[in-house]
């Protein structure tokens, strides 16, 4: 279990060349501010606050220096505004080029949650998973965005900007994670009810392991051996869960909520707002709106009996 | 008393000729009177105090989103009254609050600064006023009664539209912004035509006061942003109510129309916020630095090249959107080409104080805290136009930080500070000093205490919108650091209040002309008679009131009717003279039509068939030639 202090959330501590290089025009901007802010504050107060000699410059001189300093003024602030432009262009275009030969992933935003799919060569091996993408580091990917509802914004602030997830557009960004980690990203467009808690993690591992998590994301559920779970396997399938969820190897296949068949491997649930632990998952399943208003999970009628087996049912999806 | 400042030294026909204009332009008296009224002053007095009050609310609601986002997962609101609050903060704040309380100065001041007794239609204009308080009260009932819009001040479709916002609570964010571009529409108007026609003879446009150029452009910025939003959030009502399919992807619609349509109105919004509080910060630093503020063809061109180049930045709020890299290097550059003119006045008014003697009243401090707070919203402008950074910062509350620094700071601070430069000439009484030191002081820190951390929170990943977050993202300390900072505005604030009610009953009277300014509405007493000005000033410099000859005025007005003198464009010599009307009810009963019809258009189509009959009516009574006139026309005709 991953503790979310742990992942990096933040555009000042990038973990790839994309974050990297506005975090460093940042840096740039920031140093040129200051400089500038205090010359001219400076000169403000001091204007306001200089002793006035008695006899003082004739009015003539004064407009002839007063023309002067704001000639020279306007003339370093075009200076140093036209840098700006010429360093953002070219922050810009290095950005905006699409890598080649990187990892392919498609990102779908939902109210309130992120569905993530790995297209696979065949049918049967892709992917799909939910508020958490795993990534090889040091490997360019690429994201494709789409909506299935209102406009949402994926946003992993340590590893690149946002890009918005329009409804009948395909969006892309791409980009690149050069440390190995966990980091947290938040949806950035305001989509409604709870927009604040559509968070979801990227974790960046070694391409070894993340090929071994891909293959074993391909495997589906294998019936649990456990009598409890087994039941609960059943009411699962049985009942109102089914219609929104998918566990592939059962008869459950919608995919109007996240899929589960892999569950357990995820470090959150309700799209990185609880840790995926036993007491939540239960707290989640039994009353989903009061952790999370107006999500569109309802809360279960399931007896004590039936949600103690779906939730030992759940703990066998891993 | 009788007439203005002069009125100690008239003659006896001249004593005659003020008493039959305090005869003329009588307010009448009473409830009824106060509907009636079409003077521009207390109309612009009633503007300036609902936008207070808007302020008022739309700062509690500001006020409780603090108290909310004080501390990780606080509930004291939830999420379904937090979006209606933080909807309602920004409505309130950009469409009841900051542009009408800049027209609404305007109102006030140009026709006293260009030396008139009126706008050029006086019954416009109060049609204007009841259309917005109504469009005002009814978003504020909506909110009381939980139909409060809650998809934001920007109702971004589809999240806006009829699938996803079912209810209507949308649909009175579409009225509400349907209200108030008709009140905008009205101010502009009334502040261009009266720019334009009703200068004192002499005053030629290049020697017109640069707050006067300031609302011009203004009024100018409104004439071209708000038809957009007026087209925008109709075709959103038609979206929700009949049904068309406008910003409808899967209707063959787009959703990224919305957004163009939303921010070319929505960016020029910020300089016509903006344009008139640098005409407020002009006209305090003449008058407390004894000196004309440097470089008036300058500061002209500039305020000119704001508003033009103000159009050709909406896309910077779309840089996420993922638009061609190569017209989103177009916007980069009009993004960052705005700062220039900003730029410039900056530095002609440092070069006016660096030469003139300042005197460090609560306005001029107001002055120079607008400086500060201004420039750092511009440098952080200057950065979001970068589309790189703004991918990180866009929806943050870098972004907040950004825009409270340019309102707040570029629109607000001098505003507060008008209010103390030009209360006195308002209610002929001087505002408390004193407290004027502690209510900047506390704005001044408070203000970059609840803002300036902000920016680190938007780099640590906190989106805007957001009711609450987690423990684990670390946001808790900075956000109850700018909770603390907005306790001490809000203390700022009630000072405020206190100061003005304090100083309205037992303020210093302040006599026509307390700072010892250099613009014409210092010629008459304060407050000003109804009909401003006894005898209409002549102009001859850009400083008439600094004019070493002291003032000439011009005769020949009627004092028996309400004449105010037409001008020529350019010139502002004498051309014609104009006829105001009488109190009239009929625009407040326009306004009342205009509401039902508008009120009713959520609830049926049939709104338009109920309010016709009303509105033509109301204009028909507006239009019917009174009786009084034409007796006193033909009274002319037979003397002449």
């Amino acid at each position: 279990m991953i503790q979310l202090p742990e992942a990096g959330h933040s555009a000042l501590v990038p973990a790839g060349p994309q974050a990297r290089s506005v975090d460093r025009l940042w840096d740039g901007m920031y140093g040129t501010s200051i400089v500038v802010f205090v010359l001219v504050v400076g000169f403000l107060l001091y204007a306001a606050l200089r002793r006035r000699p008695s006899d003082g410059v004739p009015i003539e001189g004064q407009v002839s220096r007063m023309l002067t300093a704001v000639v020279i003024a306007t003339g370093l602030t075009i200076a140093v505004l036209f840098c700006f432009l010429v360093l953002d262009i070219s922050v810009g275009s290095a950005l905006s080029r699409t890598p080649s030969g990187a990892t392919r992933i498609e990102v779908t935003g939902h109210q309130w949650w992120w569905e993530v799919k790995y297209p696979g060569a065949r049918p049967g091996d892709q992917v799909i998973t939910a508020n958490e993408i795993h990534l090889p580091v040091g490997r360019p990917v690429t994201i494709e965005l789409r909506s299935e509802d209102v406009i949402h914004s994926f946003w992993p602030p340590s590893l690149t900007g946002k890009r918005d997830l329009i409804p009948g557009k395909v969006t892309t960004v791409s980009f690149e994670a050069d440390r190995p980690g966990v980091y947290r990203g938040q949806c950035a467009e305001y989509c409604g009810h709870q927009h604040a808690k559509m968070a979801f993690l990227v974790v960046a591992e070694p391409a070894d392991r993340f090929g071994a998590w891909l293959a074993r994301q391909r495997d589906t559920a294998v019936t649990p051996a456990d009598t409890l779970a087994r039941r609960g396997r059943d009411v699962f399938v049985s009942t109102t869960c089914a219609m929104c969820h998918a566990i592939e190897g059962t008869p459950a296949g919608s995919h109007v909520g996240p899929d589960l068949t892999h569950l357990m491997s995820r470090h959150t649930i309700a799209a990185g707002t609880l840790p995926n632990t036993r007491g939540w998952r239960a707290g989640w399943v039994a009353d989903p709106q009061s952790i999370k208003p107006g999500t569109k999970m309802p809360p279960s009628d399931l007896s004590a009996g039936d949600l103690q087996a779906v939730l030992a049912y759940l703990e066998t999806l891993r | 008393m009788p007439g203005d400042a002069l009125a100690g030294r008239l003659t006896p026909a001249e004593h005659d000729a003020v008493r039959r204009l305090d005869q003329t332009w009588r307010q009448e008296p009473g409830f009824r009177g106060w509907l009636r009224s079409v003077d521009h002053k207390p109309i612009a007095l009633r503007f300036l105090v609902t936008a207070f009050v808007f302020f008022l609310l739309g700062g509690l609601e500001a006020a409780t989103m603090r108290a909310q986002l004080s501390r990780p997962e606080n509930t004291l609101v939830g999420p379904d009254l937090y979006n209606q609050i933080f909807t309602m903060h920004g409505t309130t704040m950009m469409f009841l609050f900051a542009v009408p309380v800049m027209t609404a100065m305007g109102l006030y001041f140009v026709p006293l600064m260009i030396g008139t007794r009126n706008v050029a239609f006086p019954k416009l204009n109060a049609y204007g006023y009841w259309v917005y308080l109504f469009g005002g009260l009814f978003l504020y009932v909506s909110f009381f009664l939980n139909t409060g819009p809650d998809t934001g001040w920007f109702s971004y479709v589809p999240l806006a539209g009829p699938e996803f916002s079912p209810g209507k609570r949308v649909d009175v964010w579409a009225q509400t912004v349907t209200f108030t571009e008709i009140a905008s529409l009205v101010g502009a108007v009334e502040l261009i035509v009266t720019i334009f026609k009703n200068r004192a003879p002499g005053m030629t446009l290049n020697r017109m006061p640069l707050f006067v150029w300031a609302m011009l452009v203004h009024a100018f910025m409104i004439l071209f942003a708000m038809p957009w939003i007026a087209t925008a959030s109709q075709m959103l009502a038609m979206d929700r109510l009949v049904a068309t399919h406008y910003f409808n992807p899967a209707e063959g619609g787009d959703a990224l129309l919305w957004q163009h349509l939303f921010w070319f109105f929505g960016h020029p919004e910020v300089y016509i916020i903006f344009v008139p509080a640098l005409g407020f910060v002009s006209s305090m630093v003449s008058t407390f630095t004894r000196r004309p503020v440097f470089g008036y063809p300058a500061m002209v061109f500039s305020m000119v090249a704001t508003a033009f180049l103000g159009f050709g930045l909406w896309v910077h709020h779309m840089f996420a959107t993922g638009l061609p890299a190569l017209s989103e290097s177009f916007f980069t550059g009009s993004s960052i080409m705005i700062a220039i003119p900003s730029g410039v006045q900056i530095f002609c008014w440092i070069a006016t104080i660096w030469y003139g003697r300042p005197r460090f009243t609560v306005p001029f401090l107001f002055v120079l805290g607008f400086v500060v707070l201004f420039i750092i919203g511009g440098f952080t402008g200057v950065m979001v136009a970068s589309v790189p950074f703004d991918l990180q910062v866009h929806d943050t509350y870098f972004v907040v930080a950004h825009f409270h620094y340019v309102l707040i700071g570029g629109a607000v601070t001098p505003l507060l500070g008008a209010v103390y430069y030009w209360f006195p000439k308002i209610t002929g009484r001087m505002m408390s000093e004193r407290l004027g030191r502690w209510q900047f002081w506390l704005f001044f820190v408070g203000m970059n205490v609840t803002f300036f951390p902000m920016h680190w929170l938007g780099f640590r990943g906190m989106p805007r919108r957001v009711y609450t977050y987690l423990a684990e993202t670390g946001w808790g300390g900075l956000n109850l650091t700018a909770s603390a900072g907005a306790a001490l505005i809000a203390i700022s604030v009630v000072l405020f209040l206190i100061n003005v009610v304090r100083s309205l009953r037992a303020g210093a009277p302040a006599g026509p002309d307390p700072w010892g300014g250099d613009t014409l509405e210092w010629a008459t007493s304060s407050p000003p008679p109804p009909y401003s000005f006894a005898f209409l000033p002549v102009v001859g410099s850009r400083e008439p009131l600094w004019e070493p000859g002291g003032m000439t005025v011009a005769t020949g007005l009627r004092t028996d009717v309400r004449e105010v003198l037409v001008t020529t464009l350019l010139d502002a010599a004498p051309d014609s003279t104009h006829r105001h009307p009488q109190p009239t009810i009929w625009p407040f009963v326009a306004a009342v039509g205009t509401a039902v019809t508008f009120i009713t258009l959520i609830f049926t189509p049939w709104g338009v068939v109920i309010g016709f009959p009303m509105l033509f009516a109301a204009f028909t009574g507006w239009a019917w030639p009174r009786g009084d006139d034409h007796r006193e026309q033909l009274m002319v005709d037979h003397a002449s």
